[in-house]
């Protein structure tokens, strides 16, 4: 390793993308500059690859493998990609383009005698297209406002009470869009992040992104990536390392549950 | 090679040339090759029959649908298979979308498993390596990866502290590498 002991160790775990905080930074900025331990990252990947096949189990049952080739057998009748044309089959290729051409020529005749539908359909989606666009505009904006770092966010509370910490969390779930708001969040101790976890109706909490509130307390996850489809019963929120985590590491601070 | 595809007698270069060509039988004769390595790898992280039945079809229409993502200098192919294996599984573990593009697994020198007499005996030698290990130095590495957790996780499970994890992890690494140097 020439020098770049002290890195050994933390290659192996960046190999399998298990290292994270401020090891990871550091090991980051040291590959940037550093073809060697670039080189025994490599050599680490390989070795993973080796722990990859050590493992041993029942061959996949048949009616994985009748699948597999239905699909491609599917695919492969449905639309056969241009990629994968070999050189040996332009011959038929050239044929094809007589046939196309002479199916263009049709197909122009049909189009010049539905043009005048056409410019009627057009001259109307115009105006429906140009709505669209000003209410995309609308929610870019009001997107743009929340997430603004010099926005100012104000809990409104009882009067005489403390403000307690509060998240919003809204949530679509057939496209997995997810938009999320906090205020009052406790300062994190060093090293930590808040994370936000999806609770599915079966099985574990699902990560939803991984954020750190300002001097005010307030803070916001948009669109974090998340599988669309996936229902959710609630959200809870952990406070776990920079990085993130997999599964949650501690109790959760705050809890929400949908009606 | 339309029809003809004998298993062991054809690289694994031709196989995936002959698929660029839309050749279903050399898909199959790649399934029939490695598909019990994808699937054992599947298996072993999901722990789950159906997840891993998914990965396998997930990770062969890949193949299928990217043949040019395969090149004989990213690695061989039985492991490239598995490390992308892994990867999905993972994922699936996760319930994310996948983070890795075939494309972009690529693998450092690993052993030609084409053949069944030599895959046999590479994976012999590899399981070897793995028994022989101290428990606590598998069960760290068995935990990163095939688990996906992070160090600071198996930190946290095992009770050990973070240096000494990442040394089991470095320490199983460089046993193994002993399968091909």
């Amino acid at each position: 390793m020439n020098g770049h002991e002290q890195f050994a160790e933390d290659l192996a775990l960046h190999a399998m993308h298990a290292l994270e905080g401020s090891d990871l930074a550091a090991l980051e900025a040291h590959l940037a500059q550093c073809a060697t331990c670039r080189s025994e990252l490599e050599s680490c990947r390989g070795d993973l690859a080796l722990l990859a096949l050590s493992t041993s189990g029942p061959k996949p049952p048949l009616r994985a493998r009748e699948r597999l080739l239905r699909t491609i057998a599917a695919e492969k009748a449905s639309a056969r990609p241009w990629h994968m044309l070999a050189p040996h089959d332009t011959r038929w290729l050239s044929g094809l383009a007589w046939v196309g051409a002479a199916a263009m020529l049709l197909l122009a005749v049909a189009l010049w005698q539905e043009n005048g539908t056409l410019k009627q359909s057009l001259a109307e989606l115009r105006v429906s297209v140009g709505s669209d666009q000003a209410e995309l505009q609308r929610v870019r904006e009001t997107l743009a406002a929340l997430s603004a770092p010099e926005a100012q966010h104000i809990t409104l509370v009882a009067a005489q009470q403390k403000a307690q910490p509060q998240g919003r969390a809204i949530y679509l779930r057939a496209s997995g869009r997810l938009i999320f708001l906090a205020s009052g969040m406790p300062a994190l101790p060093p090293q930590k992040a808040y994370e936000l976890w999806l609770l599915p109706l079966t099985g574990n909490p699902v990560p939803a992104g991984v954020f750190k509130p300002d001097a005010r307390g307030s803070a916001t996850v948009v669109n974090p990536p998340l599988p669309a489809g996936l229902e959710a019963k609630g959200f809870a929120i952990t406070v776990e390392p920079e990085a993130g985590s997999a599964l949650p590491t501690s109790t959760p601070s705050m809890v929400g549950l949908g009606s | 090679m339309h029809g003809a595809v004998e298993k062991e007698a054809v690289t694994d270069l031709a196989l995936v040339s002959a698929i660029r060509n839309g050749d279903e039988d050399a898909m199959a004769a790649l399934y029939d090759r490695y598909s019990s390595i994808v699937y054992s790898v599947a298996l072993r992280v999901t722990g789950d029959t159906g997840a891993a039945e998914d990965i396998v079809q997930d990770v062969f229409l890949q193949l299928w649908r990217k043949p040019a993502a395969f090149d004989a200098a990213r690695g061989a192919m039985g492991a490239w298979l598995a490390v992308i294996a892994r990867n999905r599984a993972i994922d699936s573990l996760r319930r994310r979308r996948p983070e890795t593009d075939i494309e972009d697994v690529v693998i450092a020198v690993t052993p030609d498993l084409a053949d069944e007499a030599e895959r046999h005996r590479v994976l012999d030698k590899i399981r070897g390596v793995m028994t022989a290990m101290p428990e606590t130095q598998r069960s760290a590495l068995e935990m990163a990866y095939f688990e996906g957790l992070t160090h600071s996780e198996i930190a946290a499970r095992t009770g050990d502290p973070l240096g000494t994890v990442k040394t089991r992890i470095r320490a199983g690494l460089m046993a193994l590498r002993t399968v091909v140097s």
